[in-house]
């Protein structure tokens, strides 16, 4: 394991950093977000560009077979942005799940055009009443001639509005939480039976309820094994856990940089604040808490492509603890150092708070992830 | 969590539960329940309604239109309402404001000010902060000067609650320059429908618009309208910073608040069983719960000194530490307790006459907004961290 950035890995991270320096500022970020879907394209079109799409997909489909390290070096950058493109569901999630158990056709068919920014994808796993249970599908897909029929519902998928195709995650046998039975289809969002409502989410994002009302899909749709789509879930979750991590640690470091700067510049009994010890102090653990978390990130992002199943989860996990609790007293700090100004909506501040509060729910909190530590040996 | 009543507290507490239970609407209570906004009328229906009971400032001596209770009395009121809905009295008139103009206005003032407090004729507001004088109040520099029967005020306030309802605001002004600073401070209360005065919403993090900043130009304030002597402000301003403070402890508040945690997380599932049955998350709410219940056991020893005619203390810092720490506390464990569903932003749902259909649960939708929005409570009304300076300062010595 390697703690140091390769050349390729420093060029990115200068790369990304000098995107969102010059063209991700707070008020442009803003502006992006009131776009139709939430996004901009013309965003989009530059990561193609910039081989950021390309950059975990396999080469031999179009890809640059970036490992898992290479990716959160790309998703701190993001971080230190609060980037609102879907990064995370076409690339993290879709493209990720299709290379690991798409058929050969499928992954020539999509991949390709994914790493274009020609193809968005959104990946719908969670339910109404799943919580962070992977485990847990009441979705149905029975068999139907050539076809399957999808009856169920999905919670809070986010950019499925914007997508071209959505992977469904199924139960084609079994009982609720079981392991086995879970089957992964790829799903047009325009077929009939398909319903969405659509919404903002507290941390500026897009995100969906879906609801599947007898939903006709092929049988040539489904993606990977019949019955074994929770092995999928699994690696492609845990992998999109690290990277959620890598992101925290960019926001994290902007939250920590724009307080310190804001109390060494606000004064107040003829001093900046920033002059007394109790703020330095706090500020000091603001950053031992990124730092904590970064460097378990990084170690977790190597191990992932590596290490055993075990070692792999208790990682992430442990990632996604530090990262829960980085990013909460990061958050709450952030805003109280900032004095009324930190509860404003212009200040950028509350924004990183709101992200990093979210970070913790997506994929399972601290709470979930450290039962799941302690219960693999 | 039950207080220790004598027969007398239980037939005063039934007498409560009684008229809050025929009072407080359906929908007020489905909105304070649920988190959703009330609006100006909601607040002041509720508030009249006390009047006429004869209950609005329970903290008030009785000859000003007190109840004459005992602590314990107020205690178990502010419990009742709290539990069942009501809304929270508007505390800039009754709790604040008023003690102010009752210890140091003249008569002319008591008379008018405080009957229409009670019958809540008027919305008052709080101009205390600048954008340069936070913590550091003593240093604001909003200017009244005087000009024959008037005061011509200049400056600007901020984080002004609910300025957008108010007819009526509080203001410290700068009088002086000589000196040192708490001695160029006077109090005056302005009327904020005239000309010169521009109130200017600003939008919290959790998307909801309760403070303002407050531009003041050319305002022109009756000398009539000034509380106590001028450049005696400060030592005003000061007496009513204490009597802020048990108030916002909010006991009965986060006891209902606790109460809801709960009902939430039985209603919540975990691998098919209710939340509230992890034992991780119980321990996390009993750890609240303990910390709530010597908030109580502190409010209800600073309340029995105070009508042993003791002001509060300097240690009334510390309720407002501790209260503010509970509120914020239960939030989060709220926003645990509703998992992926925190992330949904619909701020119209929180609104008077939404009738779609909630996306997840119903109670899910005020939760993060309102996790958001009370990290202010450890920043108003004297920071946490000022607070511990007091203590530090007055109790401890340093
Ligand atoms: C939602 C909300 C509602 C409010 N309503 C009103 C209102 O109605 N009327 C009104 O007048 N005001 C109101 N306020 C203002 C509030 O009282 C001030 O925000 C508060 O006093 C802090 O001042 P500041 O925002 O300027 O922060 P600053 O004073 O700049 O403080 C920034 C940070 O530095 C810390 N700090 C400052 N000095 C010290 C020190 N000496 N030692 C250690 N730490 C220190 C603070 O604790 C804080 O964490 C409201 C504020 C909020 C957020
Ligand atoms: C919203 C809010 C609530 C607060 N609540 C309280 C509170 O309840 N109790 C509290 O002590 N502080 C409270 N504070 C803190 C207080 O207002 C000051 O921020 C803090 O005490 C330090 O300010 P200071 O040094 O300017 O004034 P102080 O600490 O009050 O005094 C500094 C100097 O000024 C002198 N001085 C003080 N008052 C007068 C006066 N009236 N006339 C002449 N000289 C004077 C003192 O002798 C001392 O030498 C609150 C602050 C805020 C923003």
């Amino acid at each position: 394991m390697s703690f140091a950035f390769n050349e390729d890995q420093k060029l990115l991270a200068e790369t990304v950093d000098r995107f969102i320096l010059d063209d991700y500022s707070f008020e442009q970020r803003r502006r992006t977000i009131a776009m139709d879907g939430g996004f901009d394209k013309k965003n989009w079109g530059r990561f193609g560009a910039l081989g950021w799409l390309a950059l975990p997909i396999p080469e031999e489909f179009g890809g640059l077979g970036g490992s898992t390290v290479d990716v959160a070096v790309l998703l701190e950058g993001f971080g230190r942005g609060l980037v609102v493109e879907p990064y995370q569901s076409t690339i993290v999630l879709g493209a990720e799940t299709i290379a690991l158990a798409g058929r050969v056709d499928q992954k020539k068919s999509l991949l390709e055009k994914i790493a274009e920014g020609k193809k968005l994808i959104s990946f719908a796993h969670t339910e109404p009443r799943s919580r962070f249970n992977l485990q847990h599908v009441e979705l149905t897909a029975t068999k139907d001639g050539e076809s399957y029929k999808l009856n169920g519902e999905k919670a809070v998928v986010h950019n499925a509005e914007t997508a071209d195709l959505i992977i469904v995650s199924a139960r084609t046998s079994g009982d609720i939480r079981d392991d086995d039975g879970i089957t992964l289809f790829l799903v047009d969002p325009k077929t009939e039976g398909l319903e969405f409502r659509s919404y903002p989410t507290i941390d500026g994002l897009r995100a969906s309820e879906l609801s599947f009302d007898s939903v006709v899909v092929d049988s040539e749709q489904v993606l990977g094994d019949l019955n074994t789509g929770l092995k999928v879930l699994e690696r492609v979750i845990d992998r999109a856990s690290v990277l959620l991590c890598a992101e925290a640690a960019g926001a994290m470091d902007t939250a920590v940089k724009l307080t310190v700067d804001y109390i060494k510049n606000r004064e107040q009994f003829g001093q900046p604040i920033g002059a007394f010890q109790v703020l330095q102090h706090r500020s000091v653990e603001m950053l031992g808490a990124k730092d904590f978390s970064r460097a378990l990130t990084y170690r977790a992002a190597g191990l992932i492509d590596e290490g055993s199943p075990n070692d792999r989860a208790r990682a992430v996990s442990a990632a996604k603890v530090e990262a829960g609790l980085g990013g909460k007293l990061i958050g709450q700090e952030g805003v109280q150092l900032h004095g009324g100004m930190g509860m404003t909506d212009d200040m950028a501040i509350g924004h990183f708070f709101k992200r990093l509060t979210m970070i913790d729910v997506l994929f399972g909190n601290v709470d979930f992830h450290r039962r799941r530590f302690s219960q693999i040996s | 969590m039950e207080l220790i009543l004598t027969p007398e507290e239980e037939k005063f507490r039934d007498e409560v539960r009684e008229f809050v239970s025929t009072e407080v609407s359906e929908e007020i209570r489905r909105k304070t329940m649920t988190g959703f906004r009330l609006n100006k009328e909601d607040h002041e229906s509720w508030q009249r309604k006390l009047y006429a009971k004869g209950w609005m400032a329970p903290g008030w001596p009785v000859e000003h239109g007190g109840t004459g209770w005992t602590p314990m009395q107020k205690h178990i009121f502010e419990e009742e309402c709290a539990a069942a809905g009501a809304p929270p009295v508007i505390a800039f008139g009754v709790t604040m404001v008023a003690p102010v103009i009752m210890a140091f206005g003249n008569q002319e003032q008591k008379d008018y000010y405080l009957p229409r407090i009670l019958r809540s004729d008027d919305w008052w507001c709080q101009g205390y902060s600048e954008p340069g004088s936070g913590s550091d109040l003593a240093s604001l520099r909003t200017k009244a000067v005087l000009n024959g029967e008037h005061y011509i005020v200049n400056g600007q306030k901020t984080w002004t609650t609910m300025a957008q309802h108010a007819n009526l605001m509080f203001c410290l002004v700068r009088t002086s320059d000589e000196g040192k600073r708490q001695e160029g401070i006077s109090f005056l209360l302005i009327n904020m429908e005239q000309p010169g005065v521009t109130v200017q919403p600003i939008k919290t993090i959790d998307g909801s618009v309760e403070i303002n900043n407050v531009f003041l130009e050319d305002v022109k304030v009756p000398v009539a309208n000034r509380i106590g002597e001028e450049n005696k402000g400060w030592t005003y301003a000061k007496y009513l910073l204490g009597h802020e403070r048990t108030s916002i402890a909010a006991v009965g508040r986060s006891k209902a608040q606790l109460k809801r945690l709960k009902t939430i997380a039985s209603a919540e599932e975990q691998d098919g069983k209710p939340l509230i049955h992890d034992p991780t998350f119980k321990e996390k709410i009993a750890g609240i719960e303990i910390s709530l219940l010597a908030l109580e056991s502190l409010v209800l020893r600073v309340l029995s000194d105070e009508s042993a005619g003791k002001g509060p203390g300097p240690e009334a810092s510390f309720l407002k530490i501790r209260g503010t720490e509970v509120q914020q506390g239960i939030t989060e464990l709220l926003i645990e307790a509703i998992g992926n569903y925190a992330h949904p932003f619909v701020p119209e749902s929180m609104e008077t006459g939404w009738n779609e259909d909630p996306i997840g649960p119903e109670h899910a939708a005020s939760i993060a907004p309102h996790y958001f929005n009370w990290r202010k409570a450890s920043i108003y009304g004297g920071s946490n961290e000022i607070q511990k300076n007091i203590i530090a300062k007055a109790v401890l010595g340093f």
